[in-house]
């Protein structure tokens, strides 16, 4: 694992030392694991960048999705044609970096007209070091992902051998047992809310997005946020009424410190949600595998029936990997809650005899619709049941 | 829940007649609808008095009342037939009102018929201004400040209170009908009057004007277990204070954050749940303060609407088809994406494009109209563009408005000065895109332009500025040495070749289209799929694009294609008959054994619903774009005859390409719009017709005038309906008409006819093989020649004319038609004084009235001409029966009423918007004789 993170360093250090040209948008070459070649022009910072392929269709929200931690180590295609129209907002992000490597658009947009913004995309993807090409068919692009599954890409406006571009994409790990986690969780543990607050909750950061906590926080808890490979010694020091098992990027199969983790926040009986990484490792720590999917889930449309209630929700999504529907199914001891319709994906588990939920979506839907916010509710409501 | 098993009929309403306001996107919602019903094996019977509709036709429906839009014809038709239900969300504010005002007179009760849909509280709740704003405030959903007055003098007291600028808003009017902006005091008599009058309640709604607020659309589905869907978010170019009708709008919103989107999702939300009864497809739109980021509503229309049918075609997800399912107790859940054929109907359409929709005006029928756009809806129809980029997209949408604009820019018209140009857009008017346009060209600031406009946000302006900056280097350079690169980038953002030829003042688009296709740099067409090509689509509809790679979605088929021209924007003139006839095409094309592909950039229509064609190209109807698809679908030919005067006039250069065109040769055609070879070829066929010359200039026109005999008519040749047509009585006259004509259309040969003063006119619509000729209809006019036909009441079969008369206007009409050797449809206008028989002119095409005989006599006629002009039926293959009691009556309608201060004043030039069907028994019917009455009232000139 060391070794792939000294190879993101490396190329950022490559990053570094390319020439910053004031020319008028230079060209920008993208290339793809399966050898394709895609031209296009720069956009945000000169330099090189790599990581996994994959397309989000959301049309608002952009800042969002480029500081969710959840996208670490991946290339992003915004399938919406312009990006970048009402510049960029502080209180918009769910990190305090861009967390995406790389990003490739139709359109993106130095001029923006938003009143409340501080300022443009190209300088705010300048002040993280993302590079982005624009002027792509990005359409084309996702139906290539969407036949022949996620890749490794390389785009880079500093390179312009392509065989050298090739080189270093060769050198990309593959997503598929990547432990990412710990990588973007917060060094020392932070709190958030009201420390009277008679609901207390630890939450594990595998990544976790800032209006996830502000959905707990809202709610009236006092959270206080863990790094990954927090010890549960430690986080029982707490004496928290509910866990919270957080999003974040790569497989979570390797994390093995997390899924016993989960087991032993489920032998002392306290309340767990999970959402999207949380959700896997609840159902890892429960036997039920997780796969690689063949190109994930990642916008802002996605419907999901709720089974308990009959309704339905259409929510916010970013996941690559899912649990393993048929392993589910068969477990008596976990109830499906939640179910995707367009491919009948397992989007929510309950653990039978247990206060422990997850959802493989994201409730918090920032950026996206907020039809399944109840579920931080439930967790409150499930928390104060919890106590009584 | 599942389906409601004990609805098993259905009645449809329909919208009537074509009006501004109300236009065809109700024909296609109500097709979606009755199809969608049928599917699912519920009977359904139909009410609508627009015989130009597809929904009125036998295929669509079980049973199709042709009658008055009225509660006694809904009376009768509930006599007739059991009916278990009325879903009246898809015919406009015309169903509803008609479906309230059945509701209060006990009719649905009477005959044990449920409203499904939506319930009459909820129309009320919506419709109402007053109790919507109370509902509002109730709900926590901030409102503009308000108070409804009930007279003039409350109106004042009113306004008094909330102070200029306000609104005035008529309760329960269509298209803002009524309304309109106080700026001062001064304006407010006149105003609140109207207003009042305007509402069939008399009651209007003061109301503080948000002016300088941007203005979004949300269009929504629910069902019955209160799941939403925000199917499209639309935005407004135009801030508020224009009706969204006639603002220029793109999709998805461009300038909305995420924050701000949930916001208006959530909002909207509450407001569908807290609605009442309500299941179907519903429109609700807000205004965003850009400092604040604060909303308020505006309102909420609980039915399918004009924005329905645009979001549908934006989308791809067919919100009328779903509506009409979730009307009979269906579950979104339950339902699958039309689309996809794989995903669910509950879900979010996901765009990976722009359209950008602009209306189309036609200020110029109505003299004296004030062109000032405001609350009240004045355009007559609309354009869609589909494009990767706003800018693509704005582009395609102006090469569509036929209106000579060959992209975001006019080209050597008189240009104002940048002071003029400033003052001039800070009143909003349909040119208004094209003269901020001009205003960036002279370096005015997008600071300036966004602070007059009184706020058109400034990233759109940001947009017209690369199309501007991209203008003015291509103006550098000629034909020979334009570097490609500038020709990839300018095609990218939508500049057509002709545009490109105009501003370099060089070449012919051939040229520069022969030169970029040898460079690699043509069209490649995008599906649009509902899901930004997350899953792979089968529905072929399809946009054109220029993309790096040029990957294109759209294979050619193995099969032998046909391509139907559609007639582009809806204006007087040419309205939805020619959809009528494109749809009816498309179907017989297919029944054919052929490939039936449209291409049109309509979005009301029902040719452009994605499942009519087996392939649909929403592109402009302009050469480029046609070209382009005939070279990568090479078809066996094209079909111009169908699509009305938009169609027909490319069929010039598709034949001088070597293009059959389908049907009648283009020759042949060319005969009977050349006014100089028709009239010769009559004077061989020995066929009287009225004495005229031709004219290029204002003497020569004065010659000729004085030759032929006055009055004449005065008259541009190669236009649609009857347009700068006058008839005139004396030399000055003749005068002030050819130059007025010359100043518009330059160059122009003007034709000059003698006018066949207080002589009858009747027309014949028929159909020749080649062999035989068969007459579909005679139409007599109730009002005299000089009232141009489209204006005209015209009687099928004719009441009054001599038994000789009918059989000499036969006689003429075969005899043309084989003279000019029509494959397919010809229309035949005549003029008949002291019982000659004079030829007007001839329309080798489809014609306005072909869709009312259609209707009058029961025959698939568009069908039958259409396996004519393809040639793989004869007339002998077919049998007529004309099934028509008494008389069917074609009364034109008009919307003078949306231009206060204009007179309905009739004449030469087309002014209806729309025309219904009335059936009589017989010459004693008195709505008959009240018309033959009036006859004469409105002729003017």
């Amino acid at each position: 694992m060391v070794f792939h993170s000294a190879f993101f360093l490396q190329i950022f250090a490559k990053l570094f030392s390319s020439i910053m040209t004031q020319a008028p948008q230079q060209q920008a070459i993208l290339v793809l694991e399966d050898g394709s070649v895609h031209y296009g022009k720069a956009f945000g910072t000169i330099g090189t960048t790599t990581g996994e392929l994959c397309f989000n269709t959301g049309m608002t929200g952009y800042q969002e999705v480029f500081t969710d931690p959840s996208y670490y180590g991946q290339v992003i295609i915004m399938n919406t044609v312009h990006v970048g129209n009402y510049g960029v907002k502080d209180e918009d992000i769910e990190s305090s970096t861009v967390k995406v490597r790389g990003i490739i658009a139709r359109n993106l947009e130095e001029q923006f007209s938003r009143r409340m913004a501080q300022g443009s995309l190209d300088d705010y993807l300048k002040a993280n070091n993302i590079v982005a090409i624009e002027g792509v068919d990005t359409r084309a692009l996702t139906a290539k992902v969407r036949t022949e599954g996620a890749m490794n890409c390389i785009i880079s406006s500093a390179v312009t051998d392509i065989e050298e571009l090739k080189d270093l994409l060769r050198e990309v790990p593959s997503m598929n047992g990547l432990e990412l986690a710990s990588k973007v969780s917060t060094q020392s543990p932070y709190e958030l809310g009201d420390p009277q607050s008679d609901i207390r909750i630890a939450v594990i950061d595998y990544g976790v997005k800032k209006h996830i906590l502000e959905c707990m926080v809202e709610r009236g808890a006092f959270v206080r946020v863990y790094p990954a490979k927090v010890s549960f010694e430690e986080l029982k020091s707490f004496n928290a009424d509910g866990y919270f098992i957080s999003n974040g990027p790569g497989d979570p199969a390797p994390m093995d410190y997390a899924i016993s983790t989960v087991q032993s926040i489920m032998k002392e009986e306290k309340t767990l949600f999970g959402i999207c990484l949380g959700h896997q490792l609840l159902a890892l720590a429960n036997g039920i595998p997780t796969f690689k999917m063949h190109h994930g889930h990642r916008g802002l449309n996605h419907p999901v029936k709720n089974l308990v209630t009959g309704k339905c929700e259409i929510t916010t999504q970013n996941h690559g990997f899912g649990v393993d529907p048929e392993a589910v199914k068969n477990a008596d001891h976990i109830e499906i809650t939640h179910v995707n319709l367009n491919d009948n994906s397992i989007e929510g588990i309950r653990i039978k005899g247990k206060p422990a939920f997850s959802v493989q979506y994201h409730p918090e839907s920032t950026p996206g619709p907020h039809d399944s916010r109840y579920l931080f509710d439930e967790f409150i409501k499930m928390i104060r049941e919890g106590k009584n | 829940m599942p389906k409601d098993t004990s609805i098993k009929s259905v009645l449809i309403i329909g919208s009537g007649p074509i009006i501004i306001g109300q236009a065809c996107e109700f024909d296609y919602s109500g097709t979606q609808a009755a199809r969608s019903l049928r599917e699912e094996g519920i009977k359904v019977i139909l009410i609508n008095s627009n015989p130009a509709t597809i929904m009125t036709d036998p295929m669509m429906a079980d049973k199709v009342y042709l009658l008055p839009l009225t509660v006694e014809s809904i009376e009768e038709i509930l006599e007739e037939n059991q009916i278990d239900a009325v879903l009246p969300t898809m015919g406009g504010q015309t169903a509803l009102n008609l479906a309230k005002e059945a509701e209060d007179l006990g009719v649905w009760e009477k005959y044990g018929v449920r409203l499904i849909g939506v319930d009459i509280k909820a129309i009320d709740k919506a419709e109402d201004r007053e109790k919507f704003r109370q509902w509002m405030i109730e709900l926590g959903v901030p409102v503009a400040t308000a108070k409804t007055a009930n007279s003039y003098l409350e109106g004042k007291e009113f306004a008094q209170q909330i102070g200029f600028p306000l609104v005035i808003r008529p309760s329960f009017t269509l298209g803002g009908t009524g309304g309109g902006f106080v700026h001062d005091k001064e304006e407010l008599d006149e105003a609140l009057n109207r207003g009042l009058q305007a509402s069939p309640i008399h009651e209007v709604l003061v109301e503080t004007a948000v002016l300088g607020w941007k203005e979004f659309e949300l269009e929504l589905l629910r069902d019955a277990n209160d799941n939403v869907v925000i199917i499209c978010t639309v935005e407004n170019f135009d801030p508020m204070g224009v009706h969204t009708g006639d603002s220029i709008t793109v999709a998805p919103a461009m300038t909305l954050s995420d924050t701000g989107f949930q916001l208006m999702r959530n909002t909207a939300i509450r407001m569908m749940r807290d609605l009442g009864n309500f299941a179907g497809g519903c429109n609700v739109q807000f205004a965003l303060n850009p400092a604040t980021e604060e909303i308020i509503a505006i309102e909420i229309n609980p039915r399918v609407s004009r924005s329905s049918a645009l979001a549908s075609k934006a989308t791809g997800y067919p919100i009328a088809k779903i509506a009409a399912k979730l009307a009979i107790g269906y579950n979104l859940d339950e339902l699958e994406n039309q689309i996809t054929k794989s995903t669910s109907a509950y879900f979010e359409p996901a765009l990976d494009y722009v359209i950008v929709k602009i209306p189309r005006w036609n200020f110029d029928k109505f003299k004296g109209a004030d062109d000032t756009l405001g609350l009240q809806m004045k355009s007559v129809g609309e354009v869609m563009g589909i494009g990767r980029s706003f800018t693509e997209a704005v582009q395609k949408a102006c090469q569509s408005l036929e209106n000579n604009a060959v992209g975001l820019g006019y080209y050597g018209k008189s240009q104002m000065h940048a002071e003029e140009l400033i003052e001039y857009i800070k009143v909003p008017k349909w040119d208004r895109i094209f003269r901020i346009k001009d205003a960036l060209m002279l370096g005015v600031s997008i600071n300036t332009i966004s602070k007059v406009t009184n706020g058109i946000d400034r990233w759109f302006l940001y947009e017209i500025q690369k199309i501007v900056n991209i203008e003015k280097e291509i103006a550098k350079y000629k034909l020979a040495n334009i570097p490609l690169d500038l020709i990839r980038q300018a095609k990218q953002h939508g500049f057509s070749d002709e545009q490109i030829c105009r501003i370099m003042n060089d070449g012919h688009e051939d040229e520069l289209y022969e030169k970029r296709k040898a460079a690699g740099i043509r069209r490649a067409y995008k599906m649009v799929d509902t899901c930004s090509a997350e899953f792979e689509a089968i529905t072929p509809y399809f946009y054109s694009t220029f993309e790096e790679g040029g990957q294109n979605e759209s294979k050619r088929s193995d099969r032998k294609k046909v391509i139907v021209l559609g007639s582009g924007p809806n204006r007087i003139g040419q309205g939805i008959e020619f959809d009528y006839c494109c749809v009816h095409g498309l179907i017989a094309i297919k029944e054919a054994g052929y490939e039936a592909i449209m291409v049109n950039c309509n979005p009301e229509t029902v040719s452009t619903d994605f499942d009519i064609a087996d392939k649909l190209y929403f592109e402009p109807v302009f050469w480029e774009h046609l070209w382009e698809i005939v070279e990568l679908e090479q078809p066996e030919g094209v079909i111009v005859q169908l699509g009305g005067q938009t169609a027909l006039k490319l069929a010039e250069r598709l034949h001088a390409k070597g293009i059959r065109i389908i049907g009648t040769s283009f020759d042949n055609m060319d005969i009977a719009e050349d006014r100089g070879r028709f009239s010769d070829m009559l004077k061989e066929l020995e066929i009287p017709y009225p004495e005229y010359g031709t004219a290029f200039d204002v003497d020569e026109a004065v010659e000729v005038a004085n030759r032929v005999g006055y009055p004449v008519l005065v008259r541009p040749s190669y236009v649609l309906g009857g347009q700068r047509m006058r008839i005139v009585i004396n030399d000055e006259e003749v005068e002030k008409a050819v130059v007025s004509l010359l100043k518009h259309i330059p160059g122009n040969k003007i034709l000059i006819d003698h006018f066949l003063d207080r002589c009858q006119e009747a027309e014949v619509d028929a159909i020749f093989d080649g062999e035989n000729f068969h007459v579909m209809g005679v139409m007599e006019h109730i009002e005299p020649a000089g009232i141009h036909s489209g204006d005209s009441n015209a009687v099928l079969p004719a009441f009054n004319l001599t038994p000789l008369v009918i059989t000499t206007m036969e006689y003429y009409s075969e005899k043309i038609a084989r003279a000019l050797n029509i494959k397919g449809l010809i229309n035949i206008q005549f003029a008949i004084k002291d019982g000659k028989v004079f030829v007007i002119e001839a329309n080798p095409r489809a014609s306005r009235t072909t869709p009312f005989i259609a209707k009058a006599y029961q025959i698939p006629y568009l069908n039958i001409a259409t396996k004519i002009m393809l040639g793989v039926n004869k007339l002998t293959d077919f049998k007529f029966e004309k099934k028509l009691k008494g008389f069917a009556i074609k009364e034109p309608v008009f919307s003078f009423n949306k231009f206060p201060g204009v007179n309905k004043e009739l004449g030469p030039e087309m002014k209806s918007t729309g025309e219904a069907i009335r059936f009589i028994k017989d010459l004693r019917d008195p709505y008959f004789r009240q018309l033959y009455k009036d006859r004469s009232m409105y002729l003017s000139k």
